[in-house]
């Protein structure tokens, strides 16, 4: 690498990435507090092209909330709702077959499927949602539940959690996303959502989950009241956890906003954060393959220039995004597959379409 | 070492790079390369760690307009049911407003309207100077060059009527692509390239300073971009009369050219571009009008060194359909966020209150 840091801090870190040594807490840090974005870019870069080369991903996907009802009601949520209140929303097994069904000429690869935790719903219900979308769409796959959920429906079901895995399992569960950790800290949990299973109970369910065969993704929530060491706390548990079981498949840093939640008091997260946590990302979590930008979160603008700071994927074509633009997301809810590669191309890179396990399709 | 290679140094030498260098550099360079390049020239030519910003306001007087570029998603045709000439009531409450927030200026810009004389110009123009402290950046190239051939009187007759009455900058507008090729399809009626350069040339003749602009990405070729850097550079050698430079890219929105908007990496490239080869002009401004308030902070280390207006009111960018607000504060958030001071700055980039206290901890 020829650039030249501003910020003399990044040397030292340049020569461990150069020479593939891990980084550490305090490297995390420094990086998180450097100024010279550029050059934090450059490392995250170097790093992203030895693995990836001039690719990049996205799948063509669709999302699917089945219930917004959520006994959690975390502070930063602006999707759930209280049963019985007026937009409180949970659709039956028709009515997943008919959302499915309005799509069903487009090529989706992935369904993403997640809600709240809503009591009313049977552990028969979850069985029943994954059938049928198995049968309606029997060549995507089912990327569903956060581990929050699974919790949830464990408990539902009276069963343990190796015993639940292995039944969604059965009914055509494949994959996990990385929702719920949200920032893995009991301080800001009491705060933020403290109804919401902790940080350990997370990890246990995802280790159960790898165990099981399952891969999923990881997420971190940024930009609210969580502090630069609990960010970079969270990264190395997962990386622990990750050198376990190599479960992982993809991180995702997840942009906080706060419209309609009640830290709507909250600025929205700049740029720089936003591309210093994806490049923090890609530097500090070594043995992940993949680590996205996405889009509906920070926008395809600048989800575009995170293809530049460590992001290889851009996440999905996705259809009716819910869950961000309740929280004022004013990103598209959609991209059409074209304006997908065109804002890959158009950055200097390689459109690769994947399916959920980064097969290339076609 | 491969050709680019030897521009990139060259170019990181601080050495004035060439169209054809320039050229290569936007096209075969990587982004973040051309990051580190342009935040170079942008360190050595503003060495101070601040990015400034205008409080001002936007007021279009008249959306009548006979010219009617293909990009042009704001103008009336005479007669139409939408036209208007802002009335001095309204004017007045614009100017007011402006004051009340700490603006500093106003931008005052129009179609070219036939049924203006310059008797209108300079009513409106001593209206305000006679009612109001603000300073007027005012009329782009276009207007100026309607507005004397109407009159029949050379530019520099107008351009020196128009100052006496108050006219206090220009602003670069109407230059879209300097190349007569792409103007004969995209604004066919309004002045040429050749007549763009003259009024500028003019104007800082006669003691003006005016900013200058590019609007990309409709039907230009990289190398149209280039030529449109390579006018603008050669006309400041001989007057120096530009003060900032602001590329921005085309909004397609209820337009009537049909493109795939420019993405933010292609303008941040050309952004850096600009920097490096306008080494004469000391100031770029990123548009986070056509951007948005996230692509304007990153352009910070792509070689900008000044976020322009808080833009109370933006009529003609709204109208294709662009809706991005930044007030002040915010403004001065992503700035100190992105490690700079922030201060208010006047039209000729004098800092007038430099902010302090406001900076939030992210993440702490
Ligand atoms: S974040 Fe998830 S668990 Fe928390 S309230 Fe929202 S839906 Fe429920
Ligand atoms: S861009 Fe200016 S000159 Fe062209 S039609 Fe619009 S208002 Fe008239």
């Amino acid at each position: 690498m020829k650039y030249t840091y501003l910020d003399k801090s990044l040397n030292e870190i340049n020569d461990k990435v150069v020479s593939g040594e891990r980084l550490g807490f305090e490297d995390g840090i420094a990086l998180y507090k450097s100024n010279d974005l550029i050059g934090v870019g450059y490392l995250a870069d170097y790093v992203r092209r030895k693995l990836h080369g001039k690719k990049a991903f996205y799948v063509y996907n669709q999302h699917l909330n089945f219930t917004n009802i959520c006994l959690n009601r975390c502070l930063f949520c602006a999707f759930s709702r209280d049963d019985g209140e007026k937009d409180a929303f949970a659709l039956s097994i028709d009515d997943v077959r008919s959302r499915l069904m309005e799509r069903i000429n487009e090529p989706v690869r992935e369904l993403h499927v997640v809600g709240g935790l809503n009591s009313s719903l049977s552990f028969d219900y979850y069985i029943e949602l994954l059938n049928t979308i198995k049968e309606v769409r029997p060549d995507s796959t089912i990327k569903a539940f956060t581990a929050v959920e699974i919790d949830h429906i464990a408990k539902v079901g009276g069963l343990s959690i190796e015993e639940t895995i292995a039944e969604l399992k059965k009914a055509g569960l494949e994959m996990i996303p990385g929702g719920g950790a949200e920032v893995m800290s009991d301080r800001v949990r009491k705060k933020l959502f403290p109804r919401k299973i902790d940080s350990n109970r997370w990890l246990e369910i995802m280790e159960a989950l790898h165990s099981a065969g399952l891969t999923s993704n990881a997420t971190m929530l940024y930009g609210h009241i969580e502090t630069l060491n609990e960010r970079v706390d969270h990264l190395i548990k997962l990386r622990e956890l990750q050198d376990k079981t190599g479960g992982f498949t993809a991180f995702i840093p997840l942009a906080f906003h706060s419209q309609n939640t009640r830290l709507s008091h909250l600025p929205s997260t700049t740029a720089f954060d936003d591309l210093k946590n994806i490049a923090l990302a890609r530097l500090m979590l070594d043995n992940f393959s993949h680590i996205k930008a996405y889009w509906v979160m920070i926008g395809e603008r600048l989800a575009q220039v995170g293809l530049s700071f460590g992001a290889d994927d851009l996440d999905g074509t996705i259809i009716e995004e819910k869950i961000t633009h309740m929280a004022g997301a004013k990103s598209a809810k959609g991209l059409t597959r074209a304006q997908m590669e065109h804002l890959i191309s158009s950055a200097g890179f390689t459109p690769v379409e994947r399916d959920s396990f980064y097969g290339k399709i076609g | 070492m491969n050709n680019l290679d030897k521009i990139i140094e060259k170019a990181a030498s601080n050495e004035r790079i060439n169209s054809s260098e320039a050229l290569t550099l936007l096209n075969e360079a990587e982004l973040l390369t051309l990051a580190e390049l342009a935040n170079k020239k942008r360190q050595h030519l503003n060495p101070e760690p601040v990015v400034t910003f205008v409080v001002d306001r936007n007021i279009n007087y008249t959306n009548i307009c006979i010219s009617g570029c293909l990009f042009c998603a704001f103008y009336c045709p005479p007669g139409h049911a939408d036209a208007y000439v802002i009335s001095k009531k309204e004017l007045k409450e614009k100017i007011e407003e402006t004051l009340s927030l700490g603006g500093t200026q106003i931008l005052i810009q129009g179609g070219l309207n036939p049924s203006l004389s310059l008797d209108y110009y300079i009513d409106l123009l001593k209206f305000i100077k006679d009612n109001f402290p603000v300073h007027i950046h005012g009329f782009s190239p276009p207007e100026i060059a309607f507005i004397a051939e109407k009159s029949s009187l050379s530019l520099k007759d107008t351009i020196n009527k128009l100052i006496d009455a108050g006219l206090g900058s220009i602003p670069g507008g109407g230059a879209e692509i300097l190349v007569d090729e792409i103007r004969e399809k995209t604004s066919p009626n309004k002045c040429s390239v050749d007549q763009w350069l003259e009024v500028m040339k003019t104007a800082h003749n006669c003691g003006l300073r005016t900013t200058a602009t590019m609007m990309f990405g409709h039907m230009e070729k990289p190398e149209h971009i280039i030529e449109h850097l390579m006018k603008i550079r050669n006309l400041q050698d001989n007057t120096g009369g530009f003060t900032a430079f602001i590329p921005w890219t085309f909004q397609p929105d209820n337009t009537r050219i049909k493109v795939e908007k420019a993405t933010s990496v292609e303008y941040l490239r050309v952004l850096a571009v600009s920097r490096l080869f306008l080494d004469n002009i000391q100031n770029i401004q990123a548009s986070w009008v056509t951007q948005g308030d996230k692509i304007a902070q990153v352009a910070l280390v792509f070689g900008a060194n000044d976020l322009g207006s808080t833009m109370i009111e933006e009529n003609v960018v709204a109208a294709a359909g662009v809706k991005f607000r930044l007030p002040k504060e915010e403004m001065i958030r992503l700035i100190q966020d992105a490690g700079y001071a922030a201060a208010q700055r006047d039209c000729f980039y004098n800092i007038i209150v430099a902010v302090h206290g406001l900076k939030l901890e992210i993440g702490k």
